[in-house]
């Protein structure tokens, strides 16, 4: 499984970064988990506000920070 | 580009149809964007079904469009995904489809118009959640 943290790297985006690897974890998943911070490249999935994550490629969350359990849900889904 | 924890995002959305009201929604959300009312986004990456479109709609603290005529493909579009956008309709504002000269000026002058109205929010042609009340409910 692919997680991407796309955010230019504000305080949000590190939280969804430490938030995301915190459910990862608790999953037990092996996920490869990045950050992406090249605004053109956050362009080219078409968001316009972050933090944002996309698994496999899919953006799910857009503008906010989800707690652990909603971001378990997301990823296990 | 995208918007980082600013808080208060404001998307908007062109109808940007074939009509020319089509061609007035659509110069009108450019010269808004360019006046930096609101942040201007693809209505096209809704319809095709693009994640981030998708996500970062649902996620705006605020959605607007701008359709030209009453058919408002651009609100039913949003709708659609679960977004209830303030819904302007510029045919609503004395703009009529087929007999509507597209200049610089009436861009300036129902871009104009708008913004008043968003600082009176209750002006005929917008519904603050896309019912069609005219901001009156």
């Amino acid at each position: 499984m692919k997680l991407e943290i796309l955010g230019t790297g504000c305080a949000k985006c590190n939280k969804l970064e430490e938030v995301t690897r915190k459910a990862a974890h608790e999953l037990g998943l092996d996920a490869e988990i990045s950050k992406v911070k090249e605004i053109n490249k956050i362009m080219e999935y078409g968001v316009m506000i972050t933090p944002a994550l996309a698994v496999d490629g899919v953006v799910k969350v857009a503008g906010k920070v989800p707690s652990v359990d909603e971001i378990k849900k997301i990823i296990s889904k | 580009m995208a918007d980082c924890c600013s808080g208060g995002t404001k998307l908007l959305y062109s109808c940007s149809g074939s009509a020319d009201v089509g061609k007035l929604a659509d110069l009108v959300s450019r010269k808004l964007r360019d006046d930096g009312y609101a942040r201007m986004t693809c209505l096209a990456g809704i319809g095709a079904d693009i994640s981030g479109f998708i996500v970062s709609a649902q996620g705006a603290d605020e959605t607007i469009t701008v359709d030209g005529c009453a058919q408002a493909c651009a609100r039913k579009s949003l709708e659609r995904i679960g977004v209830s956008p303030r819904s302007i309709v510029l045919s609503d504002m004395g703009y009529e489809k087929g007999k509507t000269t597209v200049t610089d000026e009436l861009v300036r002058a129902a871009a104009g118009k708008i913004k008043a109205d968003e600082k009176t929010k209750s002006a005929p042609g917008i519904s603050r959640n896309g019912c069609g009340c005219n901001g009156n409910c």
